[in-house]
């Protein structure tokens, strides 16, 4: 990455020292996160093997689980009715552990295009699309989507005609929304595993579409 | 009167788009938070933490990043229900950095 050079590297040459991360200073809040873990497993609140288990949900947590569940409601209407009613069960039909608080799946009609941001912070369905990206948490994003959500849309690259009605839903600690895209046109007869490679993560959040058939 | 956390529909620049790969001491920070608010722990709730994050003012809530955000509100809050002592902490710290400073050296 930091290789922008063009000298070839047979010669013998020797880079410049570069310090490792670990030659950083010890930042204060990083050893207050490894403090703070380390008295509460002292401490019994929660075990090792619970931390390292959660960090690795994390990692695991891909939009991937939120794409299935949009592509099971695309093809089962069942499914769809389910999902609307309750995320976290319908979620749960599938294996999927969606977290103990509420998410609500807000549907994209034919004259609607829905939107989720958290104004006051970065409330999320994290364990259906991930840990939200850098700008669902800034105060930009925050602040625009609900007053101006087409302006920021548009800034995605998603234009929406003025004929669509655009719904913007401000999540909360105690409820959390997702998207359920409209299902491309050309889809037909696809089965879900190929129609879930068309869910991305924006499209979950509302600032982007499902990828259309050819680019997939 | 709105406070500097409640940002919705005022005037902002641009949105910048970039995003970073999150650190393990982040990733760490987001653990212990989901198994403080596991409904089978309930230690303390999201609410918590965002009135510790808003409690930070003006001047910590922009100097700092989102995880050192949380971290420093996850630790008011144990503190305050009295899950961990200070006095447990600061002694923690040390330690943490006695170690780290042992494993560079070695």
């Amino acid at each position: 990455m930091s290789h922008a050079h063009d000298h070839p590297h047979d010669d013998g040459h020797r880079h410049p020292f570069q310090p490792d991360l670990e030659d950083a200073p010890f930042a204060y809040h990083q050893v207050l996160a490894q403090a703070v873990g380390d008295v509460l497993v002292a401490k019994g609140v929660f075990t090792a093997e619970d931390l390292r288990r959660q960090i690795e949900a994390i990692d695991a947590a891909e939009p991937a689980r939120g794409a299935r569940l949009v592509a099971r409601a695309w093809i089962d209407g069942g499914f769809r009715e389910r999902l609307l009613r309750d995320v976290n069960a319908a979620a749960a039909e599938l294996g999927v552990d969606a977290g103990g608080i509420p998410i609500r799946a807000v549907a994209n009609e034919p004259g609607v295009h829905n939107l989720i941001v958290c104004t006051l912070c970065s409330c999320y369905p994290r364990l259906l699309i991930g840990l939200p990206p850098d700008w669902y948490k800034s105060r930009a994003y925050r602040s625009r989507a609900i007053r101006e959500p087409r302006a920021v849309l548009a800034e995605f690259g998603t234009a929406i005609p003025d004929d669509i009605e655009v719904r913007v839903h401000d999540s909360t600690a105690d409820l959390r929304y997702m998207v359920l895209p409209l299902r491309p046109e050309g889809t037909e007869g696809w089965d879900e595993t190929r129609l879930a490679g068309l869910v991305t993560r924006d499209s979950m959040i509302g600032v982007a579409l499902p990828r259309v058939p050819a680019a997939a | 009167m709105r406070r500097h956390h409640d940002m919705g529909g005022i005037e902002a620049g641009p949105i910048e788009r970039g995003e970073h790969d999150y650190e393990p001491w982040e990733k760490r920070v987001d653990a212990i938070m989901r198994l403080l608010t596991h409904p089978s722990r309930r230690v303390m709730t999201v609410d918590e933490l965002r009135r510790g994050i808003e409690a930070l003012g003006p001047g910590a809530y922009d100097a700092m990043s989102y995880y050192e955000r949380w971290i420093a509100s996850v630790t008011e809050i144990l503190i305050e229900k009295g899950v961990i002592t200070v006095d447990e902490l600061g002694r923690t710290m040390s330690a943490v950095e006695a170690r780290w400073r042992q494993e560079r050296a070695s």
